[in-house]
């Protein structure tokens, strides 16, 4: 087990840079998540821990070593692949224990090593049959069983759950996590979607274009996005953004303010500002509040969500209620003044 | 369900006169297909049915008289095998098509596994020579290969046949492999390489065991090419000892030694090991032709 | 023989000894460089093996073959380009003018009976079955097609009994003289063209059959719905697909016709008219001792080879391989 830092990591192709001086530091045993959309250079990032990618400048450390020159499988780590890569012509078993077999173990404790691993992951009836022969969630857990059997400092995941069908996602999501819970190893998960950063993470990197973006725990970017793209990129559904002028301790956009009791910390008077406020800091009005003018209204069961606007702008509300509104009525709504978050138009950046 | 009964009656007797002209047009395919298949197959089955008539039957009716008097002999096979050296010659085909199947497969795989699977300057370029080595007529390399071979005082031995017939063939497997090896999922190489596989184990034990499939086939292609060659081995090797059953078979062919019957015998003994082959491995062999043939 | 058996364990054992004499000690030695040098270094140490088999079999005989077309008989002196006027010259007409009827005739022969055989077979049940009787002489050395042929135009004199197939056929049904098919210059060349179309049409056919089974079945159905009958379905949509699969075929066996020597060596040696380049090449090797015309020959083969060349590396090129 040990701890992974990135120092002003850069990768560049034929002189194109996709990677721009990334720094990152995970802690020994610690679960971190690196998300974001695709092509934001995450899976590049996870392959130049791995050694697949020549990393072009900066470094990477595997505990205290610098393994920028090392070959993959010298920096004692572990990759599970979306597509698995499971070997179709060894069965479970050889699969599992290829490594051990590279490294020159034994036959036996080759054999105890698979034996334990499997028991881990309930693939023990499974060991003598070939990937062909088993359902797309056991070739993944026999991925990671794989990865176990290595017994490595470094778990690496790149999209492991990716090509699972949405209820076995959920399933080997929480599979993962008991893992990581039971073993206490380093993990680096790649994946482009949220939900599972979220749920997974003890700490998640957003990357957006080769740049980090923000880098916190779960709730922390949830609760204090940095920016506008990591506001709008963690949280389903997304934040709600209006443009407005900030003035006199309040968002303006034309006649209509939008309250704010955390104000921003500079002279911001006058200031074009983006206002976000997530749905579910939407309640229903009393009276007063905000004229939400209601497009669509779709019933979750647990939830109520009105897509409508606001002084011409969008807003997606989330509500515990139900309740009969039509397209066309006008919803009295209020923003949840403690939870509003402010970017400036310019920079994007958080100003509150 | 019932609109569609309905439209079926109404249309019955339109049916029937369309379906006289489809069972016509059916009939007429069949008999074309079988006239081919006649035709391609005449010529083997005379070979096949001469090898057993006797010198007088032969030079004094056609083969097909074997179907009103069948007076079986076996005299031209003894005499094939012992008189005129084919016995011989069949040892000499298969030291001569061993070897080389198995040198063209393994210099075909390294050489497609380097072009497919890793990236360096000129790797396009000699992927393309490969391309055009394909075609190049084998007359082109006799006068200068005769010389090195004479120099080297190996000729009257296997060795430069084996050479030759390799170096002929390997751009063709180069080619064939390379389709193949450049479709295994990089993943899968990626996660032997941390798995701690050197890259000789990846090609040995990741690459190799995957390709099964595609290696049989350049295996039997080979195969077929080394064993019916004639002209490579007839000059190298000579119409002596070492003649292998194509050599064999042309000169007693042209030298009208041993009369038609025991050519007949000979030529059916130098053909049976290829057409088993390609009976049994068909699927081997057509998937080889498809892959190799240049897509356009 | 026990030499054979001797030089057939040596061959097994060297071959597969050669490749790992050199990829193992190479991939060891590079082990000692840092990453990015090794994966420069690597593919160099896999592909010397094949680079030497390649430059040995291929490359120096391309060039020295091209130096010797201009050298004397015994390659010693320099002769300018006599060697190939004499390739040009009237000695060399008729052998030339053969090629070029194998040329024109045999691809396009091949072709349109394997088309219309691909075409056929993919209608019937028994398809495997019926391709498996078109690919049999395929298996078989030319050698073996020759002498097969060569009994089937086997010519006896009239009033004779027809013992070769062809002939028994021919007087039977028309009642005419039978044919002398490898002497009579009327039709000798093309029957020594028929035997090579005999042979090659399994692998035309399985090309062609490919291209037939790749033409979406939807296509297909949209002429049918569009009102295109089966002559129509054949010239608008069966035709036009299947064209650059075809003009594989084509070129594939105008290639073959430019190589062909074992059907006229055995069948007919080159004479009465029907000789071609390559027997003649082998002609001026072994019977004539003259290294400079068989090497005129032999680059006058590349030349004539270089268009097809060029445009399988253009068509790769432009996407078929990569």
């Amino acid at each position: 087990m040990a701890n992974v830092n990135l120092r002003d990591v850069r990768k560049i192709y034929n002189q194109t840079q996709v990677i721009h001086g990334v720094n990152v530091d995970i802690d020994d045993g610690e679960f971190v998540v690196l998300v974001g959309p695709s092509g934001c250079g995450k899976s590049t990032l996870l392959r130049m821990i791995a050694g697949l990618e020549e990393i072009s400048d900066g470094h990477v450390h595997i505990g205290s070593t610098i393994v920028n020159d090392m070959s993959p499988k010298d920096r004692d780590i572990a990759m599970v692949f979306q597509s698995y890569a499971l070997y179709p012509h060894m069965t479970v078993a050889q699969n599992m224990g290829f490594s051990l077999q590279m490294r020159g173990s034994a036959k036996a404790e080759i054999r105890t090593e698979v034996e334990k691993a499997a028991k881990i992951l309930n693939l023990e009836p499974l060991l003598e049959r070939y990937p062909r022969q088993l359902s797309g969630g056991q070739r993944q857990r026999v991925a990671m069983g794989r990865a176990i059997v290595r017994n490595p400092q470094v778990f690496l995941f790149d999209e492991p759950l990716s090509n699972l069908d949405a209820k076995l996602r959920v399933i080997m999501r929480g599979e993962i996590k008991a893992l990581h819970q039971r073993l206490g190893s380093t993990m680096v998960y790649v994946t482009h979607d949220q939900i599972e950063a979220m749920t997974m993470a003890d700490k998640i990197v957003v990357m957006r274009d080769g740049f980090v973006e923000q880098v916190g725990s779960p709730l922390a970017l949830y609760d204090r996005p940095a920016n506008l793209f990591v506001a709008g990129f963690i949280g389903s559904p997304g934040m709600n953004f209006l443009s407005g002028r900030y003035a006199g301790g309040a968002v303006w956009i034309g006649d209509v303010s939008l309250p704010v009791s955390n104000p921003p910390a500079s002279a911001s008077e006058g200031r074009q500002v983006i206002y976000g406020i997530r749905p579910e800091n939407l309640a229903i009005a009393d009276d007063g509040g905000l004229p939400l003018v209601v497009e669509v209204i779709e019933p979750t069961g647990a939830e109520t969500h009105v897509v409508g606007h606001i002084s011409g702008q969008r807003v997606i509300g989330v509500f515990r209620e139900r309740f009969a509104t039509r397209p066309g009525d006008v919803l009295r709504v209020k923003f949840d003044p403690q939870k509003v978050h402010l970017f400036d138009q310019q920079s994007e950046q958080r100003i509150n | 369900m019932s609109a569609i009964e309905s439209r079926t009656t109404m249309s019955a007797p339109m049916q029937s006169t369309s379906k006289l002209g489809t069972r016509l047009k059916r009939i007429a395919l069949h008999a074309a297909v079988l006239l081919f298949c006649l035709v391609w197959f005449t010529p083997v089955l005379s070979l096949f049915v001469t090898t057993f008539r006797s010198e007088s039957d032969s030079s004094q009716t056609g083969w097909w008289h074997a179907f009103v008097e069948w007076r079986p002999v076996l005299s031209n096979y003894v005499e094939a095998m012992y008189l005129t050296g084919v016995g011989r010659s069949i040892v000499n085909s298969i030291v001569l098509t061993v070897p080389t199947v198995l040198g063209t497969v393994l210099f075909s795989a390294i050489g497609a596994f380097a072009l497919a699977r890793m990236r360096f300057r000129g790797r396009i370029a000699l992927f393309l020579a490969m391309v055009g080595f394909q075609v190049l007529p084998p007359q082109l390399v006799l006068v200068p290969m005769l010389k090195f071979f004479l120099a080297l005082g190996l000729t009257g031995t296997f060795i430069p046949v084996w050479i030759i017939e390799m170096g002929l063939t390997v751009p063709f497997g180069i080619f064939l492999l390379y389709g193949f090896f450049a479709s295994i999922p990089s993943d899968l190489v990626e996660a032997a390489r941390i798995d701690g596989a050197s890259e000789p184990r990846i090609f040995f034990q990741i690459i190799l065991p995957l390709s099964g499939a595609v290696l049989a086939s350049l295996a039997i292609l080979q195969f077929m090419i080394a064993w019916n060659h004639l002209l490579i081995p007839l000059i190298f090797l000579g119409s002596g000892s070492l003649s292998p059953l194509t050599v064999q078979v042309a000169s007693l062919a042209q030298t009208n030694a041993g009369g038609l019957n025991t050519l007949t015998a000979a030529t059916f003994i130098s053909v049976i090991v290829p057409l088993v082959l390609i009976v049994t491995l068909q699927k081997y062999f057509v998937r080889g032709v498809l892959g190799g043939a240049v897509k356009g | 023989m026990s030499s054979q058996i001797l030089q057939l364990v040596l061959g097994l054992l060297a071959l597969p000894a050669v490749v790992l004499a050199v990829i193992l000690p190479g991939e060891l030695a590079i082990r000692r460089f840092p990453q990015k040098r090794q994966s420069t270094l690597r593919p160099w140490i896999w592909l010397s093996p094949v680079l030497a088999l390649v430059g040995l079999v291929i490359a120096y005989p391309l060039a020295a073959s091209i130096i010797f077309s201009f050298r004397d008989a015994t390659a010693s002196t320099w002769v300018g380009f006599s060697n190939f006027a004499w390739a040009f010259g009237s000695a060399m007409r008729p052998v030339l003018f053969n090629n070029v009827l194998w040329i024109v005739v045999f691809p396009v022969l091949t072709a349109v009976l394997a088309l219309s055989a691909a075409i056929m077979l993919d209608r019937v049940k028994y398809e495997r079955v019926a391709r498996t009787f078109l690919i049999l002489p395929t298996a078989m050395s030319f050698v073996a097609g020759a002498v097969i042929w060569k009994m089937m135009y086997t010519y006896e004199p009239p009033m004779q009994p027809q013992t070769g197939t062809l002939n028994a056929i021919w007087t039977a049904l028309t009642g005419k003289m039978p044919i002398a098919w490898l002497i009579d210059r009327g039709v000798n060349n093309y029957a020594l063209i028929f035997v090579a179309v005999w042979m090659s049409i399994g692998v035309a056919t399985l090309i062609l059959s490919a291209g037939v089974k790749n033409i979406p079945r939807e296509l297909v159905e949209a002429a049918r719905i569009d009102g295109a009958g089966e002559w129509a379905i054949f010239r608008f949509v069966t035709l036009p697909s299947l064209w650059p699969t075809i003009l594989v075929v084509l070129t594939t066996q105008a290639i073959f016709s430019l190589k062909v020597f074992d059907i006229v060596y055995v069948m007919t040696n080159g004479s009465f008219g029907t000789d071609v380049i390559a027997n003649r090449m082998y002609t001026e090797l072994f019977v004539k001792q003259n290294l400079g015309t068989a090497s005129a020959i032999a680059v006058l083969l590349l030349i004539l080879a270089s268009p097809v060349i060029f445009m399988n590396i253009k068509q790769i090129k432009s996407g078929g391989g990569e």
